[in-house]
């Protein structure tokens, strides 16, 4: 599975909203309508998913789906 | 369908016990005791808690734990979901009292009730709500005290821990009650046990007699209160606090 196949598979189960809402452009906040809960929750799930763990100052400057999939493609172990 | 779990914190005597024997009836229980100081001597109590339950027909374990120190807190609460699959039920109820005159208090004292009675329940909490967030459900109880809205001469350091329980508890309801998790607070009396029967018996007799029932409550009036709000007619209670005093407060 591609890291965006899996990030979408996470916001899927976060958010319950269906897969094809969510683009690599989709904004987390605007087009997700996901607060910064359900941000939080994805992050902890991707951390578990990926084993690896994302520092919360980066954490806090994911704000779409691009930024998430390119951060974990260049920093998973 | 297999039983929910619950941990309850230093749970091997006292209020903490009786509520892990009451929560044993309907949940898997973890037993924890503090295993700093006098640990063999600890654990012997918490696994005579686990055997009442048992015998009662109910499952649990024991667990070791010094809940005010952070790492050990964690470990803790995975060492409960990953030996009883899961985690539902968290009651934050470890504590400690040294009381002293604040002019007398020295930082140490002060630092050790905080730690133990009150950032324990932020360390446990924040790991427990990591499996109570996947799961969409989950109760959070802490274990406050009638001291931490009232106040009391030699208690400062305590009055402060218990009120800030509450704080706590009100934010915890806020945040995580979206994810389908309560938090709620029950602020105990007067109640018999070891922390209590410190006290002189003069002193004793005059909280008594402030108490409109009568007596001092016990730790199964407290019991009660926690297995209630952890069954699922409570399910829409949310961010209170709640005195079980025997009308001491009013």
């Amino acid at each position: 599975m591609s890291v965006f196949e899996t990030v979408k598979k996470i916001i899927v189960e976060v958010k319950g909203i269906d897969e094809d809402q969510i683009q690599l452009e989709s904004r987390f906040e605007e087009d997700l309508e996901a607060d910064s809960l359900d941000v939080v929750e994805m992050i902890m799930m991707l951390e578990e998913e990926y084993e690896f763990e994302i520092p919360e100052d980066v954490a806090e400057k994911l704000k779409t789906v691009k930024h998430v999939v390119d951060y974990i493609e260049q920093n998973r172990p | 369908m297999s039983k929910p779990v619950a941990l309850i914190t230093g749970s091997s005597r006292g209020i903490g016990r009786a509520i892990a024997i009451e929560l044993g009836k309907n949940f898997k229980v973890a037993v924890n005791y503090y295993d700093k100081i006098e640990a063999e001597a600890n654990r012997a109590q918490a696994q005579e808690v686990l055997d009442i339950i048992r015998q009662a027909g109910g499952e649990g374990t024991v667990l070791g734990a010094d809940v005010s120190e952070p790492a050990s807190a964690a470990q803790l609460v995975e060492a409960t979901a990953a030996s009883l699959g899961g985690l539902d039920v968290l009651v934050n109820n470890a504590g400690i009292n040294k009381d002293q005159l604040m002019v007398r208090m020295t930082d140490a004292q002060w630092h050790d009730v905080i730690d133990t009675n009150l950032s324990s329940a932020f360390y446990c909490s924040r790991a427990a709500l990591k499996y109570m967030m996947k799961k969409r459900q989950g109760r959070i109880i802490n274990i406050s005290s009638v001291v931490g809205m009232a106040g009391n001469a030699g208690q400062a350091h305590y009055a402060a821990s218990k009120a800030g329980l509450l704080g706590f508890t009100y934010s915890v309801a806020k945040e995580y009650g979206p994810r389908g998790i309560t938090a709620n607070a029950i602020a105990p009396g007067y109640i018999v046990s070891d922390m209590t029967s410190k006290l002189p018996a003069e002193i004793t007799a005059r909280m008594v007699e402030q108490i409109p029932l009568g007596r001092m409550g016990t730790p199964e009036d407290i019991a009660a209160l926690v297995a209630f709000l952890a069954s699922p007619a409570a399910a829409y209670i949310n961010g209170q606090v709640i005195r079980v005093d025997g009308g001491m407060s009013i």
